[in-house]
């Protein structure tokens, strides 16, 4: 077991568990005590136990996935750029109020792919310094990579007026 | 025998046919190119394929001094208010070739963000199928603009005064309620939906 996960589970008792998918370290924190611990534990990650490089940020939204109890997931890849470990946090939260919070005041880089998510999963960032859609433009109502999104939309695509010949 | 002496000492034309026969010999592409499509219409403009050979060659990156519009590529909801601004910023008279499944049909791409075919948004004159279409597609698609051009052409642009409805296809035209939804895999034919009123 890697040193940096006893500093863990010293510092936040409980608050998470720990898995390994092949070369994959993971901590996975539930729902109920995301909101708290992510940021610390990031935190944490960051400045006692040398990872310091944000390598992605991404969502994944595990509605109707097997075993799965809370829906959506942020996922923060760990990179420690002196020992070339890898970390992989995931934090969850639940409908109706997606919520965690911004890790833009840890890394910088967190400001764009967490506005990603937030376009495309609704999970807001408390915390960040700017949360507006980064891809979709700002009219669209939907999050299109939940999975109860249909996947050709909701008729978004052909929401304009026609031009015709006659008045252009 | 002098060549004068076998030639009519006037001719007889319509304006019309003049002026048609002279902007089918001179269009000037926009290039709309948003994906692969527009590695074919760069293609076509150079060298090997030289559509110089049809007059079109003076691609120009400003829609105000174009009249003929190449939409090579998908569009994306995103890029369609771009593309009708475009549209009207294109002096009369301006035709347009919807080049490649995408632009035409949404192609492989029937998703959310993917428009599924620009001809619901903007006229189009000529369609190229393909997925790229070869360079010789599109320069069909000009012969066949060309031809167009000859046939109903009018000097003073009137034949788009009376084209005020949508041109697209008709089958396509059809309108679905807003809470209908579509979850795939569904059917293709109805896929695709207008929610604004047709004019």
């Amino acid at each position: 077991m890697p040193g940096y996960l006893d500093i863990l589970a010293a510092r936040f008792p409980g608050a998470f568990t720990t898995s390994v998918f092949r070369d994959n370290q993971r901590v996975v924190i539930p729902a109920d005590k995301a909101p708290e611990v992510l940021l610390p534990l990031l935190r944490c990650l960051k400045e006692d136990c040398g990872f310091d490089m944000l390598a992605e940020l991404g969502g994944i939204d595990y509605l109707n996935y097997p075993n799965a109890t809370d829906r959506y997931c942020v996922v923060y890849g760990l990179t420690n750029l002196s020992t070339g470990q890898r970390v992989f946090v995931k934090a969850f939260t639940n409908d109706p109020e997606p919520e965690l919070p911004s890790v833009v005041e840890l890394w910088r880089g967190a400001n764009w792919m967490e506005r990603e998510v937030f376009d495309m999963y609704g999970v807001k960032f408390t915390g960040h310094p700017d949360l507006r859609r980064i891809l979709l433009p700002h009219e669209f109502a939907a999050h299109p990579l939940r999975k109860d999104y249909p996947l050709r939309g909701y008729g978004e695509r052909h929401n304009f007026a026609t031009v015709t010949r006659a008045e252009s | 025998m002098a060549l004068t002496s076998l030639l009519p000492d006037f001719l007889v034309t319509k304006l019309d046919h003049v002026a048609s026969l002279l902007r089918k010999h001179s269009l000037w592409p926009m290039p709309f190119a948003t994906a692969c499509c527009g590695i074919e219409l760069m293609a076509t403009a150079s060298s090997r394929y030289d559509i110089a050979r049809f007059g079109a060659e003076a691609m120009r990156f400003s829609p105000r001094q174009c009249d003929l519009m190449i939409v090579a590529g998908r569009v994306v909801m995103k890029m369609v208010p771009v593309m009708q601004r475009i549209w009207l910023q294109m002096p009369e008279p301006k035709w347009c070739i919807s080049m490649g499944a995408c632009a035409s049909s949404g192609g492989v791409f029937d998703t959310y963000a993917v428009v599924q075919g620009i001809d619901r948004f903007i006229p189009v004159d000529v369609y190229v199928p393909g997925c790229p279409p070869r360079p010789e597609q599109l320069i069909r698609a000009i012969l066949d603009l060309q031809d167009k051009i000859q046939r109903t052409g009018t000097i003073d642009a009137r034949e788009f005064a009376d084209r005020s409805s949508y041109e697209g296809p008709t089958s396509l035209a059809k309108e679905l309620s807003p809470q209908e939804t579509i979850v795939a895999p569904g059917d293709y034919r109805t896929a695709t939906r207008l929610r604004v009123p047709l004019n």
